[in-house]
């Protein structure tokens, strides 16, 4: 389709008439150039190119199902980068993300089972775990003036060690019993982890999820005033403050939202492995944070998308498994997949800059 | 004042929700169709009082080291000891904590050497402070060099041998094993034992063991990317399971077998899902391991002579002898 543009005859089209007439200060720039310099354009763009890339090199990514197992491992991550970018955007980030995921799915799970309760009571009981420790972090964030570096830091650590003492306190073992013979079991797992035939294909219900939540997510970013308040704590607290915006309900809500995002993953977790092991999740936080950075999100806060993050995610998820696809040196697993993402990020720089020059 | 409302509120919201939560009782599963079965316990012995420390190299939250801790612990209570337990899976914080129980003058010490060399000096130092050190679980190649005085565990290497000898009698042309630990020693060496083992072609998939959606995802792209193959080996039971999903996700026929064992892979035999497990026997690994340091303390006896390892595995555990393990899988303690 876009040879068409290219193979059309020059010798038609008149030359150019120059520029019209400026002061020379502002150079008019093309659609093209324009719309490379919003912040998901470079993330698309690099994900484009790593799934060329593996088309190319893989020939199993071709098929429809692997696709879908791509875009679940994708959307694994995913569900949980979309609330982490608009906390990021807020100006603050969460190390204890990972095993909150964790936390969580051990709460429904235990219990559930030691009270022999529907598993629907497991479940609102760890989304009120899950937003009590996003409001946690927030409040502290906002009353110590720490850095929410340090802050979650001390949660990080705290939730590993809880996760495995009451764990093994009220299991006697460090992983949770099976609650899959109980009531309630089949429809939590039809929300959280089933799947669809699609034209042939096994669809994954997350990937739905996944892209739904960041709809929505970009939604508020751009139509609603809460979405203004994000990018206003995260570009300048001061005088947000100054000008009116809810400065501490902002941020205590996007951690609270994190934990949302936590609940969310960590009942997928349960629902599709039947028991969880208490000592998982450590180093996801560093993987969702990528995926938001990649994404296009700030580390310093003021700037960043909802819908960069999701082809973040998607880079992550296809890295990792197309290099198992394409049956690579398993050896150097984590090198190739360090290089494909560096690269990856360089490129989406490269973008945001030519298209940003002048 | 306005805060004391609020948390009225919320503890009657709280009570409400406890209540209305009464209603909801699940009628299959949970703690309520789980049986009180006590684990083992053979009486208590009347020597003196005795502290000993057992160090591993476990990570936090891991299945397996719990069945070893739970070990210990039925050997320590029936023995009269006092058992102090530790881990790190950093080797050098590991001899810290070696050093540790020197500096607590305990009366024994029960350490795992994933990393023998770290361990070198600290063994060392122990013995020359006269106290008894009894290695298990990994070392298997240098507990004697090291200086301990007996060795309770599974040669990994030996038993990835026994593990391809297996399928080979399977029938299994092309295998694959599946590492959640890329670079760990005990893991990469039964790999390599079912390699030496096994006549038909053995691959390696690394997978990321702390998160469960990711290890299901990567064996699924796994199995589409080769379709030939029939075997899939994996070496912690919680992998197995998960392995189970990535068998039907990517409409494998492959075939499953595992190392390591819990009572959910019990189930998974019985079933039929999971062809056999190779169990080294975590258990009677830190059972032995304390009881030895007792009898040494007590009798001065040492097994193996202190010239020859005493193997716990590998043990079989496939659909004809599942069911005399499950009761004990059930207490948590197989």
């Amino acid at each position: 389709m876009s040879m068409a543009q290219h193979a059309e005859p020059a010798v038609n089209t008149p030359p150019a008439p120059g520029p019209e007439e400026t002061d020379g200060r502002t150079v008019q720039r093309t659609l093209t150039l324009r719309a490379l310099a919003r912040p998901d354009v470079g993330v698309f763009l690099g994900a484009a190119a790593v799934y060329v890339f593996f088309l190319i090199a893989a020939p199993p990514v071709r098929d429809a199902g692997s696709m879908a197992n791509i875009l679940y491992q994708s959307s694994t991550l995913g569900i949980m980068t979309v609330p982490v970018a608009l906390l990021m955007i807020g100006g603050e980030f969460d190390l204890s993300a990972g095993v909150a995921v964790i936390t969580s799915a051990l709460t429904a799970s235990m219990l559930s089972y030691q009270l022999t309760m529907n598993v629907w009571v497991g479940v609102i009981a760890a989304l009120i775990v899950s937003l009590g420790i996003g409001f946690l972090n927030g409040w502290l964030v906002v009353r110590t003036g720490l850095p929410s570096f340090l802050v979650t830091l001390g949660s990080f650590l705290i939730l590993q060690g809880v996760n495995l003492a009451v764990t093994k306190l009220v299991t006697g073992n460090v992983a949770t019993n099976d609650i899959s013979d109980m009531d309630g079991f089949s429809s939590a797992k039809r929300v959280f982890a089933s799947s669809f035939d699609i034209g042939g294909v096994q669809v994954k219900i997350t990937i739905f999820w996944w892209l739904l939540f960041a709809a929505i997510a970009t939604w508020v970013l751009l139509r609603t005033r809460y979405g203004n308040w994000i990018f206003a704590v995260g570009g300048n607290k001061d005088s947000s403050r100054a000008v009116g915006v809810p400065v501490a309900f902002t941020k205590i809500s996007l951690f609270m939202l994190v934990g949302v995002g936590a609940w969310f993953v960590g009942m997928h977790q349960l629902f599709s492995f039947n028991t969880v092991q208490s000592g998982e999740g450590i180093g996801q936080e560093l993987i969702y944070i990528s995926a938001a950075v990649i994404g296009g999100c700030l580390l310093t806060g003021g700037a960043g998308s909802a819908i960069g993050p999701v082809f973040g995610a998607f880079m992550f998820g296809m890295v990792q498994q197309g290099i198992v696809y394409a049956n690579w040196n398993p050896d150097w697993f984590k090198a190739f997949l360090g290089v494909m993402l560096l690269g990856a990020v360089l490129i989406n720089q490269w973008v945001q800059r030519t298209a940003t020059r002048r | 004042m306005h805060r004391n409302h609020r948390a009225a509120v919320l503890t009657a919201t709280v009570l409400a929700g406890t209540l209305l939560a009464a209603g909801c009782s699940s009628s299959s599963g949970g703690k309520k169709s789980e049986e009180g079965n006590a684990a083992a316990s053979a009486g208590k012995a009347t020597t003196p009082r005795m502290t000993v420390a057992m160090v591993t190299h476990a990570s936090p939250g891991d299945t397996f080291w719990d069945l070893v801790r739970k070990g210990a612990q039925a050997a320590a209570a029936k023995d009269n000891v006092k058992l102090v337990y530790s881990s790190d899976p950093n080797a050098g914080n590991q001899a810290n904590l070696v050093q540790n129980a020197i500096d607590q003058k305990v009366d024994g010490i029960a350490l795992t050497a994933a990393k023998p060399s770290a361990m070198k000096d600290v063994v060392a130092k122990a013995t020359a402070a006269g106290i008894p050190v009894v290695g298990f679980n990994s070392g298997v190649g240098d507990w004697k060099q090291l200086g301990m005085l007996e060795y309770f565990g599974q040669d990994e290497n030996i038993a990835g041998q026994a593990f391809g000898q297996r399928l080979n009698q399977l029938g299994a042309k092309h295998a694959l094993c599946v590492i959640q630990e890329q670079g760990q020693v005990a893991l990469e060496a039964r790999c390599a034992g079912l390699k030496k083992g096994f006549s038909g072609q053995t691959d390696i998939l690394y997978v990321n063991g702390t998160d469960m959606p990711s290890v299901k995802a990567t064996i699924t792209a796994k199995l589409k990317q080769d379709s030939s193959i029939d075997q899939l080996v994996t070496l912690g039971a919680p992998i197995a399971l998960t392995a189970v999903q990535s068998l039907s996700d990517a409409g494998s026929k492959a075939k499953l077998a595992t190392f390591d064992l819990n009572k959910d892979l019990v189930k998974a035999v019985q079933d039929g899902k999971v062809e056999f497990a190779v169990d080294q026997q975590p258990y009677l690994q830190g059972y032995l391991a304390v009881d030895a340091i007792w009898l040494y303390r007590t009798n001065g006896n040492f097994s193996g002579g202190s010239t020859a390892p005493v193997l716990t595995g590998p043990a079989f555990i496939d659909k004809t002898n599942v069911d005399t393990v499950a009761k004990f899988a059930a207490n948590g303690t197989r």
